[in-house]
């Protein structure tokens, strides 16, 4: 139950986050990566909020020796910089491009992006479930 | 276009800060949101805690856009045809790359994994090109 309300909340900032700082507008983000036309560069400092406070904040946190909640912390294993990573990173950067959205802000604009969300969101889930399926592995 | 606007931008990125931080202290979770949702996918034993995370990222956006419409600020640039094929390059590429802007950007670069710096790196420059083309073909 603790887990599922930590959960909660943490799903809740991270979507107050989102709206506050207008990830949830594809045009800004689309704005943010055009830096050679008419660039916004408001989207780095949400970045850079972020990171500020997730890099000092996990430092107090990952020195303890177990999760409030949880008996382990689940951090990536993986050190390899291989053919998956590379591809799949410049994918999703192709699709973030084309529609201003990743996948955040995507869930976060369901209930309020009109009929144009759902499109992004059918590919997003659709694709996302058959490659789950077709390659169950745990993450 | 083109406003700028970086006291609200940096508002909203310490609260996705103080998200990652949160779910890291108490469920020792990477606040990865194609993970997240990738791992939906792979049984119930995990629901438990992704299903709530999801349900507060949508209510409460959901909320603050009730109660301040001010916030409902979305312009979608792209046809909805264009919007399917990028959802499915999206999803294809995050399951494929393990992260996004999330993962990746804001949870593995505090951790200074080299593999999200570099897939930072990638996306952003693949980001920023396909704005370029995309511009170029008139697709938005």
């Amino acid at each position: 139950m603790q887990r599922a309300i930590v959960s909660f909340f943490a799903g809740g900032l991270f979507g107050a986050g989102l709206v506050i700082s207008q990830m949830t507008n594809p045009a800004k983000v689309i704005a943010f990566l055009d830096i050679f036309g008419n660039w916004d560069p408001s989207l780095a400092f949400v970045m850079g909020g972020a990171l500020l406070i997730t890099f000092f904040g996990y430092r107090l946190v990952l020195g303890k020796n177990a999760p409030a909640f949880e008996t382990k912390f689940y951090l990536p294993t993986s050190k390899n910089i291989d053919g998956r990573l590379i591809s799949g990173a410049a994918l999703f950067g192709i699709g973030w491009g084309l529609s201003g959205l990743c996948p955040g802000p995507a869930i976060s604009l369901s209930t309020f992006g009109g009929p144009n969300i759902l499109y992004f969101l059918a590919g997003l889930i659709g694709s996302v479930a058959v490659y789950r399926l077709l390659f169950a592995r745990t993450s | 276009m083109g406003s700028f606007t970086p006291i609200s931008a940096t508002i909203g990125g310490i609260l996705i800060g103080l998200s990652a931080v949160l779910l890291m202290y108490g469920n020792g979770r990477i606040a990865g949101i194609s993970g997240i949702l990738g791992g939906v996918f792979n049984g119930r034993k995990d629901w438990g805690w992704r299903l709530p995370f999801l349900a507060g990222l949508i209510v409460i956006p959901f909320l603050i856009v009730s109660l301040r419409p001010e916030f409902d600020v979305a312009i979608f640039r792209t046809h909805k045809w264009t919007l399917l094929i990028a959802g499915i390059i999206v999803g294809i590429g995050t399951q494929l790359g393990n992260g996004c802007t999330s993962g990746h950007g804001v949870c593995g670069n505090a951790r200074l994994s080299e593999r999200s710096i570099v897939a930072t790196i990638i996306f952003m420059a693949t980001g920023i090109g396909t704005v370029f083309v995309s511009k170029y073909l008139g697709l938005y």
